[in-house]
């Protein structure tokens, strides 16, 4: 057990993500510091997701840190049938740190629970992506100035988009506005609104993407999936309607921001990407300093 | 009252797990790993109750339990007393109380969660305890909440 780990958003406290955003600003102005040239870092990926793995093996080489590891299970002991727990216990001897990516919900918590080094969860199946949450968050802040009182939108599959539900989560600790827009289909879910209830929130449920524009700071745009509607029919009749346009940004306040995970496929118009208040492809840049600001603070260098 | 209580033998001295829901009476012997011991048991399903119309007893002879022990079923029959005997008199009464935290007994609900894919024992925090309609399980690994009704033992 490494209490070090971070597995879920969930694990911080507001002090420590804060800290971890002010670490991060420093790494923006400095990306290339030496810092880990004394590290070995582990990078297991049991699926595939280059844009992260990328993002953190960016983070650790700027750091001057060695990687080990795979980038796909299908090539490694994991497909003979090797449990997580002694891959986990084999490569903590080679490592000071494991970054790790894997299918399973819960998987990244069992790790750290058997791992002698800390673990740094990239991706839980459906659970927990922490640091795109961490990104997002600075992301949010580094447009706004700040973190708090804001009107945020939140737009898409607000129901399985993991990024939105750790997101919507980490806010309700810095008095947030809540505009959730999505297909009635796609709804938050209730256990995710109940940690809005809790902080006695506010939130707006809209099916309109339009006239919530002109009213919020930023906007979260995520992607709705053809597979998670059990009628065909209704994916075609809603695709369509959750689709950020030039015009709809044209009428937002100045500060107005989009981000977005990534990756896009139709749900912000192309045009958008020209305007000033398109800002999803710096947010992923800043996934590298949030994750050197990561790595660094983990491990007491 | 006495003739009742006699339809399952009386014990000299152990434990008798009383007001049990006559459908739990196997499982709570299989989660106490009860069948797996040397001690005598005598059991019964579908006896007569006062309070519950129907009900399962288990008597143990020789054996007492820890209450995290004995708690470890009160998900599954809330009701339940622990009777601790010793000379055939009862020493001691206690209820069953749902503890914090679950382990090992419940399987997740979710099919993606790391527990029901490895060798990994289930942990969850019990939510809204005292609130018996409500109550819920929260995996410790996937996060995933199972409600009361949907609650599977392993
Ligand atoms: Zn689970």
């Amino acid at each position: 057990m490494n209490n070090k780990s971070l597995i879920s958003i969930n694990d911080y406290s507001k002090e420590e993500i804060i800290q971890l955003l002010d670490r991060a600003e420093d790494f923006e102005k400095n990306p290339s510091q030496p810092l880990l040239k004394d590290h070995v870092i582990a990078s297991l990926f049991f699926e595939p997701s280059t844009r992260t793995r990328l993002s953190f093996e960016s983070a650790i080489s700027r750091l001057s840190g060695k990687i080990v590891g795979f980038t796909d299970a299908s090539s490694s002991s994991v497909k003979k049938g090797e449990s997580l727990k002694d891959t986990i216990l084999t490569v903590s001897n080679y490592s000071d740190l494991i970054v790790m990516r894997h299918p399973l919900d819960g998987s990244a918590r069992w790790a750290s629970e058997v791992a002698n080094v800390p673990i740094i969860n990239a991706g839980d199946g459906a659970n927990q992506h922490p640091t795109q949450c961490l990104l997002d968050l600075f992301s949010i802040r580094k447009t706004q100035g700040t973190l708090d009182n804001l009107d945020l939108a939140f737009v898409g599959d607000l129901k399985y988009g993991r990024t939105v539900h750790s997101l919507v989560i980490a806010m309700t600790m810095f008095n947030t506005t809540f505009h959730l827009v999505s297909p009635t289909e796609l709804k938050l879910p209730s256990a995710v609104k109940r940690y809005i209830k809790e902080k006695n929130l506010k939130y707006y449920q809209y099916t309109d993407l339009e006239e919530v524009i002109p009213n919020v700071d930023a906007c979260y745009m995520t992607r709705i999936q053809r597979e998670r509607f059990a009628d065909p029919m209704e994916f075609e009749r809603v695709k369509n309607s959750y689709v950020l346009t030039r015009e709809m940004v044209d009428t937002s306040k100045d500060n107005f921001k989009v981000l977005h995970p990534l990756p896009r496929v139709n749900e912000i118009s192309e045009d958008v990407d020209s305007s000033p208040k398109a800002y999803y492809f710096q947010q992923a840049l800043n996934g590298v300093y949030i994750r050197e600001a990561l790595l660094t603070t983990i491990l007491g260098v | 009252m006495e003739r009742k209580e006699l339809k399952v033998s009386a014990i000299k001295n152990g434990t008798v797990i009383d007001h049990l829901p006559s459908d739990s009476v196997f499982q709570v012997i299989r989660i106490l790993n009860l069948n797996n011991s040397e001690n005598p048991l005598y059991s019964g399903i579908n006896l007569e109750s006062k309070k519950f119309g129907n009900k399962g007893i288990i008597k143990v002879e020789n054996r007492y339990f820890k209450p995290e022990e004995v708690n470890k079923i009160a998900l599954l029959a809330p009701k339940a007393t622990m009777i601790e005997i010793k000379d055939f008199d009862v020493v001691r009464k206690t209820s069953l109380e749902i503890p914090d935290v679950i382990t090992k007994v419940v399987k997740c609900i979710n099919p993606k969660c790391i527990t029901n894919n490895q060798n990994v024992p289930t942990k969850f925090e019990v939510m809204n305890k005292d609130k018996e309609e409500e109550l819920k399980l929260h995996c410790h690994f996937c996060e995933k909440t199972t409600a009361r009704e949907n609650i599977m033992f392993k």
